[in-house]
């Protein structure tokens, strides 16, 4: 019992350090990728800027964090350590592989469901307590747009919740092993679809994660800086991590959810490793969408998910049902 | 997008401040905004954050000390303002321009407009979101302003016309590195078609957003890229012909779909129509002096008041001169495009989303210190 | 032929034998050479009516003077005729203490037509009435006007500094300002 409560303990002290870092180095791996893209060296000093992020972290924290005259004080300190501490939480419960997992829930997927509809909340905080109108303005863009993409998101984990009949993430993975064609994101018998979910879920996920074309809350040519416009120093250093840890998150649940999670694409060498691969390449492709595409506007955001997204997945949804109950 | 019904009841809405710091207006320009949610209800434009008083400036100095002001009107395209400035002293003072000094005003002002363009590209995307094209865009920009850094000694505010003629005459470097610059543009020009023009997102941002009727166009006085982009064939090198724009063959884009992605094409043509003249500039570039033989040492316009238009990067610049026949003019008025093309914005934003409002005020392409000079 | 018609609308505002009696001595003067019409302005201020002028030399073809009682007659004629607002400004003849009002109106046809009306109102109680009614783009050159010459445009619906800073109670453009 006490050896597995270490374990526990242990586990939960490395996913919370796996973020963290993954957090910051991403700012860095942001930043380099955006200079490539940009045909510019980005953050060079130092074998490729590897000192970028602790130097930014020690600049953040030594800075004064201002709280605007007139501010509400408690949410305005509240919502920084709101936007981080659920993103964080969340991969208590992620599975790395099938023996790397901190803490296996079999309420998994709504644990992480439920930490990350807090992330906009720390958004309607920040921007509420920090009296600037455009901050005001950029939360109550963060909500409508939150509550618009959450549905159709869960919509289509209960499609693939349904297919498995499981809603632990590592039984969800387990499923798919044996290769790619046993992986959510390719169309089976029962269901004809899925690319198109896992489409729909990677769209909803870089709305969830505020990820330009969506970043609609910090829009900062017209709202400023959105939500944490008066936000400096570790406030703002908070924010920031805070979106990259959702960035990590929500690319472990689409590789666990459609990429077979930890599984080899020939069931070859099923590991850490292969999950980690998969878990890049899609937040270098969150990258590259962002530094491509320009910002979409507030009615077109929530026509794509009200008018398309969320037909679609429910059309899915039913259709998938009524094949599982055929086969 | 149709408008909202605004029904507002009073104290339902609430006072924006865009600027006078603020990313979207690209300088010191503050509107005050009155806002229903994201909706402007009505808009009110402050200038004169920036204020300088050229044209004062222009009164009590000598004519050949205010050279240098004109370039500080507009720092993207400032060759155009100066060519203005030198035409209308030089139709005022009679004097003559050799012909390689003109060649040489017509490619040094279609390379700045050029630059301009491409940094207004930028920013524009920029204004929708899109960082990246900025960085291409300055990138291409940098060789036309170290290709004129060359020449006239400066990058951006250029004091390189003079009365009669041009302070320094191009070597074949600065004649080589055109004509290199010519096809490298115009793959770039090809590329950002590519990347930016058939984007789905941006057209969905700018098609139908922003319209600015052409009567509109005419109460306000707009001239220039957003004349155009409202099918107003207006464009004062082919109007009103100045230097030696009728010996080019060049188009003037005009678009009808009053837009703002109307105006954004007008100018993505523009561009090419300006490589066009370019070309042409070098394959005639007449050999000979770049400053006239006979010049008046003193110039002293003979009494009486002169207009001279020209087209520059963002419209109809205009340089009211009136004389009294001294060596200072005694009215030095400065019409410059973006004061007119700025002033539509109060009306047109109106019932616009704040998000779509700014678009458009991108796509007019301002820049404050030109409007308040 | 449009133009021609502005002409004449422009020129019936005035009494009939004014603009025939200026016209030929204009002319005469424009050919002999520029001196001749420079001794002659010097001696008095112009009269009111219609000039036509040589667009080469000075970059406008008709330069219009009227009393600021006519200016909105003139005004619209030239909206009516499709003509856009290219500027409004102010001149200070501090020697004839008076104050000269000038409207620029071009055409964006390639009929370049560019069509100047000038008003002169007294030094001491500068009055003009507001063309914003019908050029809503005259609003901010109006008030810039006002701000540079303390020029009162009657009616202008928001006549407050644009260019100058709120508070300003300066007029930087006349002769006699002292910074």
């Amino acid at each position: 019992m006490d050896l597995t409560i270490l374990n526990a303990v242990v586990a939960v002290v490395i996913a919370i350090a796996f973020a963290a870092a993954n957090a910051a180095y991403l700012v860095l791996a942001e930043r380099r990728g955006a200079g490539r893209i940009q045909r510019r060296p980005g953050p060079n000093v130092n074998l490729f800027g590897i000192l970028q992020p602790p130097l930014d972290g020690i600049k953040l924290m030594t800075k004064q964090l201002v709280i605007p005259g007139g501010a509400d004080k408690a949410l305005f300190l509240v919502a920084p350590i709101l936007a981080m501490a659920p993103a964080i939480t969340s991969f208590v419960t992620i599975p790395f592989s099938d023996t790397i997992v901190a803490h296996s829930m079999n309420i998994g997927v709504l644990m992480i469901f439920a930490f990350a509809s807090l992330g906009s909340f720390a958004i309607l905080l920040a921007g509420w307590g920090s009296r600037n109108k455009y901050s005001v303005m950029a939360s109550v863009r963060a909500v409508s747009q939150h509550i618009a993409y959450e549905i159709p998101m869960l919509i289509t984990v209960t499609t693939i919740v349904m297919m498995t009949g499981t809603m632990n993430l590592k039984e969800l993975a387990l499923s798919q092993s044996g290769g790619i064609l046993h992986w959510h994101i390719i169309p089976s018998l029962s269901s004809p679809l899925m690319p198109v979910s896992f489409l729909i879920f990677f769209i909803c996920s870089l709305a969830e994660t505020n990820r330009a074309p969506f970043d609609l809350a910090e829009a900062e040519s017209e709202l400023v800086a959105g939500f944490h416009t008066e936000y400096g120093s570790m406030g703002f250093g908070l924010f920031f991590m805070g979106e990259y840890a959702h960035i990590v998150i929500g690319a472990s649940l689409i590789t666990i959810l459609f990429l077979g999670g930890w599984g080899c694409p020939l069931g070859l060498y099923p590991g850490v490793w292969w999950f980690l691969l998969k878990v890049y390449l899609l937040i270098f492709s969150f990258i590259w969408i962002r530094w491509t595409f320009p910002r979409t506007t507030v009615y077109g955001l929530l026509n794509l998910s009200w008018k398309i997204l969320i037909p679609i997945s429910l059309f899915n949804l039913l259709l998938t049902a009524g094949l599982l109950k055929v086969f | 997008m149709s408008g909202p019904v605004i029904d507002i009841q009073p104290g339902e809405t609430f006072t924006l401040n865009v600027g006078p710091q603020h990313p979207a207006t690209h300088g010191v320009l503050r509107v005050k905004m009155e806002m229903d949610g994201e909706y402007i209800i009505k808009a009110e434009t402050v200038l004169g954050y920036i204020h300088r008083m050229h044209e004062l400036m222009g009164e009590n100095r000598a004519y050949p000390q205010v050279l240098p002001n004109l370039s500080r009107l507009d720092y993207l395209g400032a060759m155009g303002y100066t060519h203005g400035h030198v035409l209308a002293i030089e139709r005022a003072a009679g004097i003559e321009v050799p012909e390689r000094a003109e060649y040489i005003r017509a490619i040094m002002v279609e390379l700045n407009r050029v630059a301009s363009h491409l940094f207004w590209f930028g920013a524009f995307v920029m204004d929708l979101g899109g960082f990246t094209p900025l960085m291409y865009a300055i990138q291409d920009r940098e060789h036309i302003l170290d290709m004129l850094e060359a020449v006239t000694g400066s990058r951006l505010t250029y004091c390189y016309f003079r009365f009669g003629g041009l302070y320094n005459d191009v070597d074949d470097d600065f004649v080589d590195a055109a004509r290199a610059f010519i096809p490298r543009m115009r793959k770039s020009l090809k590329k950002y078609a590519a990347l930016v023009t058939g984007n789905i997102i941006f057209r969905k941002r700018l098609e139908d957003i922003g319209p600015l009727s052409a009567e509109m166009c005419r109460k306000y006085g707009a001239t220039g890229p957003v004349a155009r982009g409202s099918g107003i064939d207006f464009d004062v090198r082919k109007n009103e012909p100045y230097s030696v724009y009728p010996e080019f063959d060049f188009d003037v884009p005009v678009y009808h779909q009053c837009d703002s992605m109307a105006r954004y094409k007008v100018r993505m043509d523009e561009m090419e129509q300006s490589l066009r003249i370019i070309e042409q500039g070098l394959d005639k570039l007449p050999d000979g002096p770049i400053m006239p033989k006979k010049k008046p040492k003193l110039i002293k316009p003979p009494k009486g008041d002169y207009y001279q238009a020209v087209e520059t990067a963002r419209g109809s610049f205009g340089i009211r001169l009136v004389s009294d026949g001294t060596k200072n003019a005694y009215r030095f008025k400065l019409r410059s495009p973006t004061y007119s093309n700025m002033h539509l914005f109060d009306e047109a934003c109106e019932g616009m989303m704040i998000m779509d409002a700014l678009a458009m005020m991108g796509s007019l392409d301002l820049v404050i210190p030109e409007i308040d000079r | 032929m449009t133009n021609e018609n502005v002409k004449q609308a422009l020129q019936d505002l005035f009494p009939a034998p004014e603009p025939i009696a200026e016209e030929p001595v204009v002319e005469a003067a424009d050919k002999n050479g520029e001196e001749k019409k420079t001794a002659k302005k010097k001696e008095e201020p112009r009269e009111n009516g219609l000039v036509e002028r040589d667009h080469a030399k000075h970059g406008y073809d008709i330069d219009v003077q009227l009393d600021p009682g006519e200016l909105l007659a003139a005004v619209m004629i030239i909206d009516k005729a499709g003509f856009f607002l290219e500027s409004i400004t102010g001149v200070d003849w501090i020697k004839e203490d008076q104050l000269e009002v000038v409207y620029d109106f071009s055409r964006y046809d390639f009929d370049t037509y560019r069509i100047v009306i000038r008003t002169r109102t007294p030094r001491s109680k500068p009055k003009v009435p507001t063309i914003s009614k019908i050029y809503s783009g005259a609003n901010w050159h109006e008030r810039e006007t006002h701000d540079f010459f303390g020029i009162k445009f009657d009616g202008h619906p928001h006549l407050i500094p644009l260019l100058l800073p709120e508070d300003a109670d300066f007029h930087p453009l006349l002769k006699d300002f002292k910074p």
